[in-house]
């Protein structure tokens, strides 16, 4: 395999260069380290409540405070790494990959084939995307993967319509016709040379989805559609918390501030990996 | 244009048709075309923009992007098989391991990222069953034919000037020896002395690899240099075709003489006007009815406004797509 090699090679060792990258991925290994080792690093359980210690502050016992409930926020936010980072990831593998194909299907082929799988994404897009996730997650029942397919689904028509331009552009370039008079078969030419080169604007938009993503799960969780309570997620936390913005703000802040973080480094990662991937950026 | 020898011939054409449906009508790109390539021979296929000379390229490699365009008739028989009647599979198989291309454009015709060794790996890798550093040692090879230093095999084509990308573009097209290399205006996005240096190395690596060359362009002068037969293509039919010399000494069709009064000679007197031929090509959507160059053509007669009169042949070997040829006894100007 010395060819993905080298271009694994090259692509690693741009990214190294790119320190906002390299960060976004320690944050995101944190994160996910705390999502796998929840049981161990959590100080209380998420479910643990304790009716004296309800709505404190941050304090030595309890680092990030307590809720409502009296349960302690930096453990409940611990687990809700968990719920957050797979619906988010998930979510959007899935639109990523069936939107992606609907795109690049519709873009190579063109004519009619083209005509109906973007019709049926236009009627799609014109259903509102927090009613069409209700209905979805609704129609499916309460449910942790329910839920992630919910919001995939909502995604697909902006993926498709994405990667359906892009593979457009790119189709018309003559290295395609190069590689059909070099003899490649269709799905080799879809593969190997048109995916990859419009990989970024799909990258950068995976990672502006995954922060999306975490926000209808919370808008979800809000309406009972989501994640149930007891279990924490943070935009459910968000939610809740928000009865309490006025006296006990940090319990919206620090749920508010993983999202932020967790997006952030995310969008860090897209970027670098995005410049990673162009050969023409090397520096 | 029928050869006694039918066992040299590599490619021959027949009667191929070939349109494209647009908003604004049926565009007439090839028509009734009939061609002939002998093995191990160089052809020059010359004629102007438009007049259908790419369109025929693509047909033979069966690339034609359909919808729009369609090959309405005609067989394109290539080492005595029909082309147009293969599957798929077998298409594929013809692409770049014995029919391959070489592109107008070398800043395009690459795919940007990927390195240019593992582009003639992919191209080698197609059609044979070479792996791995095998492959990797051939496409090297290639590399050193066209000139290019080993230790550059890893970089990317935009880290090559335009006339070094066009080298990689020859080396991944000649990866496979194919028996058949088609140019398509090689050296029209380089400029002059690349052009000389590129049409060089071609001239050399076909006869290295053995290979019969179709050579696409509008510079009589690069044909004079490298092929040994010319067909001048005109609205989408050959109008003269010819082995070099015969052509280059007396070219018998009206246009063709309008080709070569066009070029600019360095012994001309200074401020006097270039030659021209007056008018425009055909609009391809409505041919006219006779002969497609009558309306241009000085010796025009009412015959040629007609009907078309197809090739005949007016020497051994020198076919001509006229009633009035220049030169010969049959009539027309002296």
């Amino acid at each position: 395999m010395a060819k993905s090699n080298s271009m694994l090679r090259y692509t690693l060792i741009r990214l190294k260069r790119n320190y906002l990258a390299i960060l976004g991925f320690v944050v995101l290994l944190v994160l996910i380290s705390c999502a796998v080792f929840a049981n161990q690093l959590a100080p209380y359980d998420y479910a643990e409540q304790d009716y004296m210690m309800i709505r404190k502050p941050p304090s030595a016992t309890h680092l990030l405070g307590t809720d409502e409930f009296g349960r302690d926020v930096l453990s409940r936010l611990i687990f809700g790494a968990k719920i957050s980072l797979q619906v988010g990831l998930i979510a959007v593998s899935i639109s990523l990959l069936i939107g992606g194909t609907i795109g690049a299907i519709a873009g190579y082929f063109g004519g009619r084939m083209d005509n109906i799988l973007m019709r049926i994404m236009d009627i799609q897009l014109a259903i509102p995307t927090i009613l069409l996730a209700i209905v979805i997650s609704s129609a499916l029942g309460p449910g942790l993967f329910n839920l992630m397919v919910a919001v995939g689904i909502t995604s697909i028509p902006r993926f498709a319509r994405l990667m359906r331009s892009s593979v457009l552009s790119i189709k018309g370039q003559e290295f395609i016709e190069a590689a059909r008079a070099m003899g490649a078969s269709h799905l080799r030419i879809i593969l190997m040379y048109i995916l990859p080169n419009c990989a970024a604007p799909l990258i950068v938009q995976s990672t502006l989805s995954v922060a999306a993503a975490i926000l209808y799960t919370a808008t979800l969780s809000f309406l009972g559609l989501g994640i149930q309570p007891p279990f924490p997620e943070w935009g459910g936390m968000l939610s809740s918390a928000r009865p309490y913005i006025r006296n006990s703000g940090y319990l919206s802040i620090f749920p508010g501030l993983a999202i932020m973080i967790t997006i952030v480094a995310l969008n860090c990662i897209g970027d670098g990996l995005r410049d990673a991937l162009d050969p023409k950026q090397k520096r | 244009m029928t050869t006694s020898e039918n066992s040299s011939i590599l490619l021959d054409i027949k009667d191929l048709s070939v349109q494209f449906n647009t908003d604004s009508g049926v565009v007439h790109a090839v028509n009734h075309l009939n061609l002939t390539l002998h093995k191990g021979k160089a052809l020059g296929f010359v004629g102007e923009t438009g007049a259908g000379k790419t369109t025929t390229a693509l047909s033979i490699l069966q690339l034609i992007q359909t919808p729009p365009g369609q090959i309405t008739s005609g067989e394109i028989i290539f080492e005595n098989q029909d082309i147009r009647k293969m599957t798929e599979a077998e298409k594929r198989h013809i692409r770049g391991n014995r029919i391959s291309m070489i592109f107008q454009d070398p800043m395009t015709s690459l795919n940007p990222i990927m390195t240019i060794e593992d582009q003639i790996v992919e191209m080698i890798s197609l059609h044979s069953d070479l792996k791995g550093p095998d492959a990797q040692k051939r496409a090297l090879e290639m590399l050193a034919l066209v000139g290019i230093r080993p230790e550059r095999s890893k970089d990317f084509p935009h880290q090559f000037s335009g006339g070094m990308r066009q080298r990689v573009g020859i080396a991944i097209a000649l990866a496979c020896k194919p028996s058949l290399l088609i140019a398509d205006e090689p050296t029209t996005a380089l400029d002059v002395t690349i052009q000389a240096q590129v049409m060089e190395l071609i001239k050399k690596l076909q006869s290295v690899v053995n290979t019969s060359f179709l050579l696409i362009t509008h510079d009589l002068g690069i044909v004079a240099e490298i092929c040994d037969d010319v067909a001048i293509m005109y609205a989408g039919r050959i109008v003269e075709y010819s082995d070099i010399r015969q052509l280059y000494d007396h070219p018998m069709h009206p246009y063709t003489q309008g080709l070569f009064d066009a070029v600019p000679r360095l012994d001309s007197p200074l401020g006097g006007k270039l030659s021209v031929i007056q008018g425009l090509p055909p609009d391809p959507i409505d041919l006219p009815k006779g002969c497609a160059f009558s309306p241009r053509c000085p010796n025009a007669k009412e015959i040629c406004f007609e009907k078309e009169c197809g090739m005949r042949e007016h020497e051994p070997g020198h076919f001509v797509n006229c009633y009035f040829p220049l030169g010969s006894k049959e009539g027309g100007n002296p």
